[in-house]
C-alpha cells in the first residue's frame, strides 16, 4: 500500500466521521479537529475505522501525530513499512 | 393481533413518511429490532417494534405521510401463536391513550407508541407529473438536484429517495458542503427553539457547580487504554455519562418528568446525551438504563449513538424518554456550561473540559486535571442543598473510575 492509497483510506473514514464537510478543500497541514469541527468520540471513531482499515495498531500515545492529514498518512505509512520488513 | 403504529417522537411531531420498510410479510420480529425508517423534521428516525411475533400485513406504502397513531403493520404476536388463535386488536390501555402526545410514561419502555389517533387513510405521495417521493423531493430540494436528471426505479418509474442518492455519490462532489441526509437543520431549529423557550417559560431553573479532581480518571483511562485495541477504548465522557446515571438512581429529585403541576421520579434512568451537530443544531437521543449498563457497552452505545447522529439515523426509542440529560463540551469546550432543562424533564448536567489547574492537596501545591460539573434544576422539584448532594455524590463516583 503506498502513501496515495493511504491518504485515500484516510480521505474515505473522515467522510464517514464529518459526510457535511468537504474533503478536498481539507488543508492537510490544518489539525483536522478543528478543519472538521470533530470531537474526542468522533476521532476515536476515525482511529477504530483506520485501524479496522488498515490493521495498523494506534496507541493513544501516538494520537498526536495523526492530528493532520500529512502526519496521519506518515505515521501510517512508515507503521505498515515497518510490519512488512 | 397487534397493531404496529407509527409513533410519536415528540410533542411537536403529527405526521411522518415511511421511507423504508425492513421487514416484509412472514418475517419474524423480536422487540427492539428496527423494522422501518420514518422521516419527520428531526430527520430519519428508524422505528423498533414493542413486539414479538410475525408480520402478517403491512398497511402503509413506502413515501406515504401518515399521522400519528395510524396502523403500520399487523403483527401476529408469539402467543397468539401459541394460543393458536387470531385475538381481535387490543383496545389500546387507558394510561397511555390519556398521556399528551410525545410524552412518553416514564416505565422502562411503552408497550404502544403513545398517541391513539384514530387510523385515518394515507395521504398519496405522488404529485402531479413525476411520480416523486416526498423523501426523495426533500433531498434533492437540499441539494439542489434537478429531478429531470434523476432515473425512477420505484412503482412505475416513480423516483424514490434512494434515486436521489444514487444520483448524488454519482455527482462529482459540488463546491458546496453536504449534509447527511435525513438531517435537516432548519426544523431541528425549529423544534430546539420551541423546546427551549417552553423550558425558560415554565421551569424555574437553579444552576449550581462543583470543581472536580479527576486526575485519577485520567491515569485510569491511559492505563485502561494502553492495553486495548482502538475498538475497546474508553473516554472520558463515558465515565462522565455513568456516574450522572448512578447517581440519578439515587437522587430520585432529578430523575423524572414534571407534567401537570406534579413531579413523577422516574423508576429506570434514561439519559439524554447531548450531540451537537455541525452546521448548528443538537439533538439529545436517550440511551436506555444507563445505571444498570457495563462501562465497555455505554462506551460502545454512545459511539454508535454519536455516528448515526451525524449520518442522520436515530431510533424510535431514543428520540422520546430521556428522564435526564448530560451534556460535554468535550476538549475544545469551556470550562463550564449553565444547561438548559428539556422539558419535561427535571434536570440537566454538564460537564466543562478538563483543564490543567494548581490544587491543594494534603497542604501541598501541584498540577491536578479538573473539571467544571453543573447542574441546571428545576426549582419546583428541588432547593439547592439536594443538588449540591446530587453533584458531590458525581464528584466523589468520579474518584473510582474502576468501580464504575
Amino acid at each position: 500500500m503506498n502513501e496515495a492509497d493511504i491518504r485515500t483510506v484516510l480521505q474515505e473514514e473522515l467522510g464517514n466521521i464529518a459526510p457535511e464537510m468537504d474533503l478536498q478543500k481539507l488543508d492537510p497541514a490544518a489539525d483536522l479537529r478543528e478543519a472538521l469541527d470533530i470531537d474526542s468520540m468522533d476521532f476515536l471513531n476515525f482511529i477504530i475505522a483506520v485501524h479496522h482499515r488498515l490493521g495498523v495498531d494506534i496507541p493513544e500515545l501516538d494520537y498526536p501525530e495523526l492530528v493532520t492529514l500529512d502526519g496521519a498518512a506518515t505515521y501510517l505509512k512508515s507503521k505498515l513499512g515497518a510490519s512488512k520488513s | 393481533m397487534v397493531e404496529f403504529r407509527m409513533p410519536s417522537l415528540g410533542a411537536d411531531m403529527e405526521a411522518g413518511t415511511l421511507v423504508e420498510w425492513l421487514v416484509k410479510p412472514g418475517d419474524q420480529v423480536k422487540r427492539g429490532d428496527v423494522v422501518a425508517v420514518v422521516e419527520t423534521q428531526k430527520g430519519a428516525i428508524e422505528i423498533e417494534v414493542f413486539e414479538t411475533g410475525r408480520i402478517e400485513q403491512i398497511l402503509v406504502d413506502l413515501n406515504s405521510k401518515v399521522p400519528v397513531g395510524t396502523p403500520l403493520a399487523r403483527i401476529r404476536t408469539e402467543l397468539e401463536r401459541k394460543a393458536g388463535v387470531a385475538l381481535a386488536p387490543a383496545a389500546p390501555p387507558a394510561s397511555v391513550a390519556e398521556a399528551p402526545p410525545g410524552v412518553l410514561p416514564a416505565a422502562p419502555r411503552p408497550s404502544r407508541p403513545a398517541s391513539m389517533a384514530p387510523p385515518i387513510a394515507t395521504l398519496p405521495s405522488v404529485a402531479g407529473r413525476a411520480r416523486v417521493s416526498p423523501a426523495a423531493r426533500r433531498l434533492a430540494e437540499t441539494h439542489g438536484v434537478d429531478l429531470a436528471t434523476v432515473t425512477g426505479s420505484g412503482p412505475s418509474g416513480a423516483i424514490v429517495r434512494a434515486d436521489v442518492e444514487r444520483r448524488l455519490t454519482a455527482a462529482p462532489a459540488s463546491a458546496e458542503k453536504k449534509r447527511p441526509t435525513g438531517l435537516n437543520l432548519d426544523a431541528m431549529r425549529t423544534a430546539i427553539a420551541a423546546a427551549m423557550a417552553r423550558s425558560k417559560r415554565e421551569i424555574p431553573h437553579y444552576y449550581l457547580e462543583h470543581q472536580v479532581d479527576v486526575t485519577s480518571c485520567e491515569q485510569w483511562l491511559t492505563r485502561t487504554n494502553a492495553l486495548r485495541p482502538p475498538g475497546g477504548r474508553l473516554l472520558m465522557a463515558a465515565l462522565a455519562a455513568k456516574s450522572v446515571a448512578v447517581a440519578a438512581r439515587r437522587f430520585t429529585l432529578f430523575n423524572g418528568f414534571y407534567h401537570d403541576d406534579k413531579y413523577e421520579p422516574a423508576s429506570a434512568v434514561h439519559l439524554g446525551i447531548a450531540i451537537a451537530i455541525r452546521g448548528g443544531g443538537l439533538a439529545a437521543p436517550a440511551l436506555h438504563d444507563v445505571d444498570q449498563m457495563p462501562l465497555d457497552e455505554l462506551m460502545t452505545r454512545m459511539r454508535d449513538l454519536v455516528q448515526r447522529m451525524r449520518a442522520g439515523r436515530i431510533r424510535s426509542s431514543e428520540m422520546s424518554n430521556s428522564t435526564i440529560t448530560v451534556s460535554s463540551l468535550g476538549e475544545r469546550g469551556v470550562d463550564a456550561l449553565h444547561g438548559v432543562i428539556y422539558p419535561p424533564q427535571v434536570a440537566l448536567i454538564g460537564f466543562g473540559k478538563v483543564v490543567a489547574r494548581p490544587w491543594v492537596i494534603d497542604g501541598a501545591i501541584g498540577p491536578r486535571s479538573i473539571v467544571t460539573i453543573t447542574l441546571a434544576a428545576d426549582h419546583r422539584v428541588s432547593d439547592g442543598h439536594a443538588g449540591a448532594l446530587f453533584l458531590a455524590e458525581i464528584g466523589k463516583l468520579l474518584q473510582e473510575p474502576e468501580k464504575l
